[in-house]
């Protein structure tokens, strides 16, 4: 048995860096200090059965094929399409992401990933009005007032709390939680809510209210409604003389402002918020960022085509417009011929119209295991896992880039996604 | 009876635990996810008690869901379904020109379904999509 430390965790955007993992020959026995969640993906190396072979689907059956036959039909596929759809990239490393864009340059494809369905809409509203951000150590280091907002860490991003924004000792905050104040704001009294020192329950839909009634006062106008999205006065009063007087304030933001109604207005006038605050005091905003290594895949997006997601090469060059060439929208317009599938399981995460066009289009998927997804696939190439079984380059929720560990072999035979990439690029290349 | 409501779903730690560590095929994953998360006081309009089951509508599909007495109320005339395919066969289409989904604040209508059967995920996958031969 050995002990591998410094493990990083391949789950959520929190990318906690202290695994501990036992293992013994091919099994994990254990992933200490993980979270439920994290602990969950670690040891399903054990249990859930790992396909080795590609599986291709004919004449209504699926069989077992080589990794040469089955590369050089995902190549003829993607190569044969006119408008293919390339998505996923959350649960794979940077250097994945950078070959499928290439990729989707050579066949002018779309590339999306599971951003448009996270923080699409955020990353959207920093084009409007920048972000004044920090990193998860500063935070740790510095925060007295910590506010989750539409964000349910207890159960989303379990280790948060306890590694950098409540419970940690810090530099400045020697007594950990008591030197730090939580206020939580969400439509229900969620399970975050109820270790916060005060809950701001919302009505739903009507953030972007609440927040314009928070930027009146901070920017030192009156309040004239007795209610602002069912708060009452005095309390939205209380949470803006909270916000501006204290120390170190970091407004952390989930799901509940991006996929609400208002979309990137909300976190806009949550961003513009913050700026406010600066007036007053030091005060940060940082996104719940979900999807593991989704923070890296508009890193790589941005710095190879110039856009974060949502580019369309069909003109041959890079071309973004969330709500036009984003993958959602593309699907349920119906326009893709192709889609190919990378460490993302968009049949079980995408509504009901996106699905069926994805049901109705050949599909190529590479991932670890079986899913819905591979359900619904032509081509299914099995790879190997990212953060355990293969090295990589992911981004923490805060844009700190962490090189992540490999602590056990894949199966004989299964290659990683950065080779399975590389490949279809060389075929797709050779047809051309 | 039915009862009129907004549906808002999202992530939940045996939503993530069951998908990572047995996989969506697995029982594990359709007892934490094929639930509909309810306020008590929506419970007892409804006559529904924890583990009876619902059929769950909006304007895209309907699906059958047990229900279940929500621990993160109050929350009354919301319901909560765990994000994964349940949910999402309930979801709209469109994205008002951003590219994302609206996920929460779907209009649903809930009534109980003691003659429904709760679809494990592949099932559901099957009986919606088929597939693509």
């Amino acid at each position: 048995m050995a002990t591998i430390t410094d493990v990083i965790c391949p789950f959520c955007g929190t990318l906690c860096d202290d695994i501990e993992v036992v293992v013994n020959g091919s099994k994990i026995e254990s992933a200490r200090h993980a979270c439920k969640i994290g602990n969950s993906k670690f040891l399903s190396i054990n249990d859930i059965p790992r396909p080795i072979k590609p599986l291709i689907r004919e004449n209504g059956a699926s069989r077992e094929a080589s990794i040469d036959e089955a590369i050089a039909k995902a190549a003829e596929i993607l190569s044969n399409s006119k408008r293919a759809l390339l998505f996923g990239w959350s649960s794979t490393s940077c250097e994945a992401t950078a070959v499928g864009i290439e990729i989707a340059e050579e066949i002018g494809g779309l590339i999306d990933g599971t951003t448009t369905v996270c923080h699409g809409p955020t990353v959207m509203a920093v084009q409007y009005v920048g972000l004044p951000s920090v990193t998860l150590g500063e935070i740790k280091n510095r925060a007295d007032l910590v506010i989750y907002w539409g964000a349910n860490p207890m159960h989303a991003h379990p280790r948060h709390l306890s590694r950098y924004s409540i419970f940690p000792r810090g530099y400045f905050r020697e007594r950990g939680q008591q030197d730090r104040e939580l206020i939580v704001v969400d439509v229900r009294k969620t399970d975050t809510a109820k270790i916060a020192n005060h809950f701001i329950q919302v009505e739903f839909g009507k953030d972007y209210e609440l927040l314009s009634a928070l930027r009146m006062i901070v920017n030192g106008g009156e309040l004239e409604e007795e209610e602002v999205a069912g708060v009452p006065k005095e309390k939205i009063i209380e949470l803006a003389d909270k916000m501006m007087n204290c120390q170190f304030g970091i407004l952390f933001f989930g799901m509940g402002l991006t996929m609400s109604p208002g979309k990137h207005r909300n976190i806009d006038n949550a961003i513009s918020l913050v700026k406010n605050l600066n007036r007053h005091t030091k005060f940060s905003i940082m996104p719940m960022r979900g999807h593991w290594n989704v923070t890296g895949f508009g890193e790589v997006m941005t710095w190879q085509t110039g856009y974060p997601f949502a580019v369309d090469f069909s003109r041959g060059y890079a071309r973004y417009n969330p709500g036009e060439t984003s993958a959602n929208d593309v699907l349920q317009r119906e326009e893709v011929d192709a889609v190919l599938v990378v460490a993302s399981d968009p049949v079980a995460h995408f509504p009901r119209k996106s699905v069926a066009h994805l049901a109705r289009v050949p599909m190529i998927t590479i991932a670890p295991h079986h899913s819905l997804t591979t359900e619904l696939s032509e081509i299914f190439i099995p790879s190997s896992m990212v953060g355990i079984e293969e090295e990589g380059t992911a981004y923490r929720m805060d844009t700190v880039p962490l090189f992540t560990r490999k602590v056990i072999d894949p199966p004989q035979g299964v290659l990683s996604d950065v080779e399975i990439l590389k490949r279809i690029l060389e075929k797709i290349r050779e047809m051309r | 009876m039915s009862l009129e409501v907004k549906l808002i779903t999202g992530r939940t730690l045996h939503q993530g635990a069951s998908m990572e560590r047995l996989g969506k095929e697995s029982e594990e994953y359709t007892k934490s996810v094929a639930v509909c998360e309810m306020d008590p006081a929506d419970m007892e309009k409804l006559g529904v008690k924890e583990g009876d089951i619902v059929k769950v509508a909006t304007d895209s599909g309907e699906v059958f869901l047990w229900a279940a007495k929500s621990r993160q109320a109050p929350h009354e005339g919301t319901i909560f379904i765990p994000m994964g395919p349940w949910a999402n066969a309930l979801v709209d289409a469109g994205t008002n020109s951003t590219g994302m989904p609206d996920f929460k604040g779907v209009k649903a209508r809930v009534e109980p379904a003691p003659e429904g059967k709760v679809l494990n995920a592949v099932e559901l996958v099957r009986e919606i999509y088929g597939y693509n031969y």
